[in-house]
């Protein structure tokens, strides 16, 4: 049936209004297909009171214009969008964790931290916290990079996107709406 | 009365569910929606209450109501048991398209998430299963939230709506300022302008068709489209097929009908399907048990899908032209745009599939001259003494599938079924729901002994209300369905589906429900008759055949022109 069975990362964004449970209704339609959620973020976006869903997964293209559909089904949902690497500006946030005196052993420290663009954020005798920006495999570079260090935590933030399209669909379909009610 | 007064929350529910035009509901009073039931006591004149006998029935039977008035079912329950007592019900109407909206009863909101006595995450738990579900914490949020429900519930593709009415939102006060209708939100709009370059090149498709079929589903009739439908099959000479919920959206009269899709449709409607160069498909989802093996189906034809949920594009088959709309302004849009045709040589392919079902199958069910009762035989002579024109109910199962294929149907909104969710327990309160929608037409139900078990109780509502519902128990002791599977997929391994059943005419005459025993051929039309002629409700518990099977059968995973016309022989043109 679909074109392309190959699993691949798929972006979804999705904007909805800021209302209780309208993540819980986003989510609810990966977890009926049974994909799993590689990383998710929600957050405001340039319009006022509405809230913006990032999520991406492993899936393939048949399978996700049906996800990206049923999203927008939802009511509070205004609009929905899959993409692929390739049609967005994205970034992580990756942050670190380290005892202090293992990186003061370390002779390239500074080597690494500018090999990385990373930066330090926070310094105590106990630990040392360092945070990357940047894509997946440049915040799991840096990962593999402080291993020999005792990583004692490490968490990554799920994508914040910004499209490469020159149109901004949303801002024009609201609007649209906007000429309906009037 | 001023236009503006300090009422109660409950009070303003009241209210609001007045102004929007509700007449009747369904429900149970419980502890966390006594308010709402106690503001009721007040305007039982205009906002008639049906006390059902489980909350599942209230869910039926509010379905069953809309069904047949295009109207949202209304049903108010409890929290906790009340609200969870309801979820078949929402699934069942999701699935359906039916306009519901289901206030529930909910703890104070101090005490939420403080599993407090009969408190239950019903927003949670009916999200996924509702088109759309709120909490309300506010009594001053109350009118607007009712009017945001019933607009959602009742445009766009139907489906059923929650409101989770917290305690404190319902005793406190609020000031009433009228109440206004909601046409507008915008993150949902139910109807856009239609795409005039999809009907244009829907046009070029119908008109270029030499083999076309029109499959009609529920939203032919959700829409009120039947007229149209029948505008485009007779201007472009296009056979029609229904599905089962599409079912009655054209006459059974009508030469260009040609019968029901799906697992145990028609022969022709579903053979022809993989021949047609051409499918205009209103209103329907291809569910699998229209569609059977996807990869197979209609190989040879251009498809068109006329539908009013975008999600439903390319969902479960690949369509050429999709588009999005209301099945009555698509139809009515296109009907101008298409050229008149006629397909005679296609429509007598039809035929001579017709002669094969009525020679292998119909002949030998509805006319079977001896041995025991079948089903078939005993829908078609219901069908026959309520002249065609009954809103037809079934419950789940071989019922259903007899019900469906041997009745006939004259007037719209005459068949009120659970398709999608397959719900055994939804005939008789749904039946009850479909009576107080129109009591001016006949109903008759027909139900299985295991379904009617499930909401058995609600023979009570019956007998509380004086409502007039026909009751055709198609009895095998049999979870028959089932058992017609174990027999054919299952080595005849009868698992749990004989049943020892109660005496059901003597159930039904402690509710004050009359009726009687038909236990064989030469009792059936006496019984039917007297049913017919009862003033009130009336039961015949027909002693069925256990080993009678319903065919044709697309056996599960099978593509649509892989037809069984008996046990062991595949239909071949």
């Amino acid at each position: 049936m679909s074109d392309n069975k190959d699993k691949q990362l798929f972006t979804m964004s999705a904007f909805a209004e800021n209302a209780v449970g309208v993540l819980n209704q986003v989510t609810a339609i990966y977890t009926r297909r049974c994909i799993n959620i590689e990383s998710i973020t929600a957050s405001a976006c340039s319009i006022p009171g509405v809230s913006k869903f990032t999520i991406t997964c492993h899936s393939d293209r048949d399978t996700m214009d049906k996800v990206v559909r049923q999203i927008e089904k939802r009511i509070d949902v205004i609009k929905a969008f899959l993409y692929c690497d390739e049609d967005i500006v994205y970034q992580e946030v990756a942050l670190y964790k380290v005892p202090t005196e293992k990186l003061l052993e370390e002779k390239h420290l500074e080597w690494i931290i500018r090999k990385h663009s990373a930066r330090i954020l926070e310094i105590t005798p106990v630990y040392t916290v360092i945070e990357k920006t940047g894509h997946r495999d440049e915040t799991e570079s840096l990962f593999e990079a402080l291993k020999r260090y005792d990583i004692r935590q490490f968490a990554r933030s799920g994508r914040v996107t910004i499209t490469k399209d020159p149109v901004e669909y949303v801002t024009a379909l609201l609007a649209e709406r906007e000429k309906d009610l009037k | 009365m001023s236009n503006s007064q300090q009422i109660t929350g409950a009070q303003a529910l009241i209210k609001s569910l007045i102004a929007e035009g509700v007449d009747l509901v369904f429900g149970y009073p419980g502890g966390a929606i006594m308010p709402v039931y106690d503001a009721l006591y007040d305007c039982q004149d205009e906002l008639k209450h049906v006390l059902v006998r489980h909350e599942q029935g209230a869910s039926h039977a509010a379905e069953g109501y809309a069904r047949v008035t295009r109207r949202p079912g209304v049903v108010i329950v409890t929290s906790g048991p009340g609200a969870t007592n309801i979820i078949t019900g929402l699934s069942d109407a999701l699935m359906d398209s039916t306009p519901m909206v289901v206030i529930t009863g909910q703890v104070a909101s101090g005490m939420l998430g403080s599993e407090a006595f009969q408190e239950t995450d019903v927003v949670a738990i009916t999200l996924p299963i509702t088109k759309w579900a709120c909490q309300i914490r506010r009594p001053e949020d109350i009118p607007a939230m009712v009017a945001r429900a019933f607009y959602i519930a009742s445009t766009g593709r139907p489906g059923p709506v929650v409101l989770d009415v917290a305690k404190d939102a319902q005793v406190g006060m609020m000031t009433w300022r009228g109440y206004k209708k909601c046409d507008y939100i915008r993150s949902y709009n139910p109807c856009p302008a239609l795409p005039a370059s999809k009907l244009e090149a829907a046009a070029a498709i119908i008109n270029e068709a030499r083999r076309p079929i029109i499959m009609a589903g529920h939203g032919v009739s959700i829409a009120g489209a039947e007229d149209a439908l029948k505008a485009l099959a007779e201007k472009t000479g296009s056979p029609v097929a229904a599905t089962l919920l599409g079912l009655s959206a054209m006459s059974s009269d009508h030469p260009l009908y040609r019968g029901m899709l799906g697992m145990h449709g028609n022969v022709a409607p579903n053979y022809m399907t993989n021949r047609a160069d051409v499918i205009i498909g209103v209103g329907l989802r291809f569910d699998d048990r229209v569609a059977g093996l996807v990869s197979e189906y209609a190989p040879n034809a251009r498809v068109i899908h006329i539908d009013i949920d975008p999600s439903e594009d390319n969902k479960n088959i690949k369509t050429e032209c999709f588009i999005h709309g209301d099945a009555r302004e698509v139809l009515e849009a296109l009907v101008p745009m298409v050229d008149e045709a006629r397909h005679d040589e296609w429509l007598a392919e039809f035929d001579r599939c017709d002669e094969v079902e009525k020679k292998v199958v119909i002949d030998p069910e509805v006319k079977p001259g001896k041995g025991l009762l079948k089903m078939g035989e005993v829908v078609s002579c219901v069908s026959k003494a309520f002249g065609d024109k009954a809103i037809v109910v079934t419950d789940v199962g071989q019922n259903q599938m007899f019900a469906a294929r041997y009745s006939r149907y004259t007037e719209p909104r005459s068949m009120v079924t659970s398709g999608g969710l397959g719900t055994m327990g939804f005939g008789l309160p749904a039946a009850i729901g479909a009576k107080m929608g129109e009591p001016g037409r006949d109903v008759v139900l027909f139900v299985g002994d295991g379904g009617l078990q499930m909401t058995l109780q609600e023979l009570g509502t019956i007998m509380q209300y004086g409502v007039n519902v026909k009751i055709v128990l198609l009895n095998n002791n049999f979870l028959g369905n089932v058992r017609q599977w174990q027999a054919m997929f299952f080595n005849n391994r009868f698992s749990q589906t004989p049943m020892l059943n109660p005496d059901f005419v003597a159930i039904a005459a402690a509710y004050g429900i009359d009726g009687e025993n038909v236990a064989g051929r030469d009792e059936l039309p006496a019984a039917i008759d007297r049913m017919v002629s009862h003033k009130g409700s009336y039961i015949i518990n027909v002693n069925i055949d256990a080993t009678d099977m319903i065919f044709p059968m697309i056996a599960p995973g099978k593509a649509v022109d892989d037809i069984l016309i008996d046990l062991n022989t595949k239909f071949t043109l």
